[in-house]
């Protein structure tokens, strides 16, 4: 589970990363969404792994660590809320800027045509 | 316990929840409600700074959860400092802002507490997460604050900055959950004490997490390969969110002081610790940049936002010194300057007004109508800022430049050469801009009519109350300077924090690990 855990975060941090490299705001908030993915998987994993445990403390001792599951949920709500945010933002910039290009205007667009 | 520490948050977020629901009163009871709450922050700042003659931390576990399990928040000078600046300058822009900024977009005043809100937490917080919880308040604040008014500009800028910070949130959670998973605690004073109890083969992973650390502060504070959303940023605001934002960088230097002095400075000092060794040189480039964007500069505005970056190089080169005297005197400097790029922001709009289509660029045009007034104005700020006697621009930089005279003892010449030449540098360069900048926007005229718009007496009235403060910074510097000392010392014995923290404590900080 661990190799599996750990690929899985590897490919959406990758995947993020490139895409927020992208000239597009489309492709940027894909991005950003991978990466918010991959960040969440790697707070989460880091109460370590554990099977068929409880997230309380039922005294028994075996239980899995409660609080990056607290802490993930919280990344999970201000990063689903800014998500919400930047597409707001990316729609209302390609209406007032007339394109979708990061910086408002493609700088390669004159010589593509 | 006493309720004081948590009042700097509830209060903004009481009035700011307050007035999203009344968003239909009108502006004037808006207005007052904002003002007040500022008003009672900085109260609160000064009664919170008056009792630490008795006890130095202010300690408030909240719902009574003792640490190192629930969250904690802790005063102590440092946030003091940044508490009763923050409330000040939020005043100055508060009550800027309420002669018509507020007016341009819906909820000025609500989003100006929200942001407020998350200063003072994040000031307050003894709790790394929770750190994290207060950026990101901070950080939603300042988009929408930044996008206020609209245009193809702001929503430009705003991308970057946006796009730029949501990277950073991610690196922040990296970090965190690293030193997580190494420590297992997220309490500053407790991660620091078991930071120390770290196992060889788990310090390269907190290396790493400390590294990462400094990059997401370092995006904050503007230093050197990460400052490139700065000026956009600040150019494309409107005045007084500009002039606020001149704390926003102070926050991720705050947070950089904070985690580094205390979580990996415990055990081998601020100094030795990993990110201090990398900020000198990065410090250094920040304001060799800064330097190079404020001759550049073709209006106003931009001109301040490259000093925001040289004040953040400077800043940032004293306290990499990690001297007592050096942090006392970056602390002086940090006030000083961020009063001072503030008052230049709202200066810039106040000139941008009297100017028609020629804005604050630096062209020349038809006479102001307030041309001698802005003009005084304009000579006193860009001396303070500039650092000629006998304002606080120069008490800060000479007590800097003897700090690392101090300082440079035993790493050589080298280093305090470098800084004197840079600083002095820095100095000369700002004032032939400002020179520059001041014959053509208040000497040269062309011989059109002059605009007949007058200064709002508000809006210079705040400016002026600004550079009066730049004046009683420096001529009343004594208390100040007690205070920055008493921070700085408590800055660097953060073993004092963390005993402070365990006489609240349920068991040993640090103690019997739990086995993941």
């Amino acid at each position: 589970m661990e190799l599996l855990m750990a690929i899985s975060i590897g490919v959406l941090t990758t995947c993020g990363l490139y895409l927020i490299l992208r000239a597009r705001t489309f492709p940027v908030v894909l991005g950003l969404t991978l990466l918010s993915h991959g960040v969440n998987l790697f707070l989460f994993s880091m109460g370590r792994l554990t099977l068929e445990a409880p997230a309380v403390l039922d005294g028994s001792g075996n239980h899995a660590d409660p609080l990056p599951q607290a802490l993930v949920l919280t990344a999970i709500v201000i990063g689903f809320a800014m998500t919400a945010f930047v597409v707001v933002l990316s729609l209302r910039a390609a209406v007032e800027l007339r394109s979708d290009h990061v910086d408002g205007a493609d700088p390669d667009e004159d010589r593509r045509l | 316990m006493s309720h004081l520490p948590i009042l700097p948050i509830l209060l903004p977020l009481l009035c700011a929840a307050l007035l999203i629901l009344c968003y239909a009163t009108p502006l004037a009871v808006q207005r007052l409600v904002s003002l007040a709450s500022v008003a009672l922050t900085l109260v609160v700042a000064l009664a919170l700074g008056a009792g630490l003659d008795e006890h130095p931390y202010w300690l408030y576990a909240l719902g009574d959860w003792m640490p190192p399990f629930g969250i904690l928040l802790v005063v102590d000078h440092l946030s003091v400092l940044m508490l009763t600046l923050t409330a000040v300058l939020a005043g100055f822009c508060t009550l800027y802002a309420c002669r018509g900024h507020d007016r341009q977009g819906a909820h000025f005043h609500a989003l100006l507490q929200f942001q407020l809100a998350g200063l003072n937490g994040a000031f307050v917080t003894g709790d790394l997460f929770n750190l994290f919880v207060f950026f990101e308040v901070l950080l939603i604040a300042s988009y929408a604050l930044l996008l206020q008014g609209g245009g193809a500009a702001r929503g430009r800028a705003g991308l970057h900055y946006v796009v730029l910070n949501l990277t950073g949130s991610a690196i922040f959670i990296l970090a965190l959950g690293l030193l997580y998973g190494m420590t297992g605690t997220l309490n500053m004073a407790d991660m620091a004490v078991r930071i120390g109890q770290a196992p060889e083969a788990d310090r390269a992973l907190i290396n790493a997490a400390s590294m990462l650390l400094l990059v997401v502060f370092g995006t904050k504070a503007a230093l050197l390969p990460l400052l490139f959303w700065l000026p956009r940023a600040y150019i494309a605001a409107s005045a007084p969110v500009a002039a606020l934002f001149a704390i926003m960088t102070k926050v991720g230097i705050y947070a950089l002081l904070r985690v580094f002095a205390l979580v990996f400075g415990l055990q081998v000092g601020l100094g030795e610790t990993q990110a201090w060794q990398w900020l000198w040189p990065m410090a250094l480039a920040t304001l060799a940049v800064g330097i190079v964007g404020v001759l550049g500069a073709s209006h106003l505005r931009g001109m301040t936002a490259y000093m925001v970056i040289v004040s953040v190089g400077t800043l940032l080169a004293a306290l990499s010194l990690a001297t007592h005297q050096a942090v006392s005197s970056a602390l002086f400097y940090l006030v000083h300057s961020t009063l001072m790029t503030a008052a230049f922001f709202l200066m810039a709009d106040l000139v941008a007004r009297q100017r028609g289509e020629a804005r604050d660029h630096l062209v020349v045009t038809a006479a102001m109508k307030n041309r001698l007034t802005l003009g005084i104005l304009f000579f006193v700020a860009a001396m303070a800022l500039a650092g000629l006697p006998p304002l606080s621009g120069f008490v800060s930089k000479l007590w800097m430049l003897q700090a690392s005279a101090g300082g440079a003892t035993e790493s050589g010449g080298s280093q305090q050469g470098l800084f004197w030449g840079l600083l002095l540098l820095s100095g000369f360069v700002m004032i032939i801009a400002l020179s520059r900048a001041g014959s053509k926007l208040f000497w040269r005229q062309s011989p059109e009519r002059a605009h007949n718009r007058r200064a709002d007496p508000v809006r210079l009235g705040v400016v002026m109350a600004m550079i009066l403060a730049s004046v009683l910074l420096s001529v009343m510097a004594s208390p100040l300077m007690d205070f920055t000392q008493a921070t700085a010392r408590s800055l660097l014995s953060p073993q004092d924090y963390v005993a402070a923290v365990q006489s609240l404590a349920d068991g040993p900080l640090g103690g019997p690990p739990d086995a993941p």
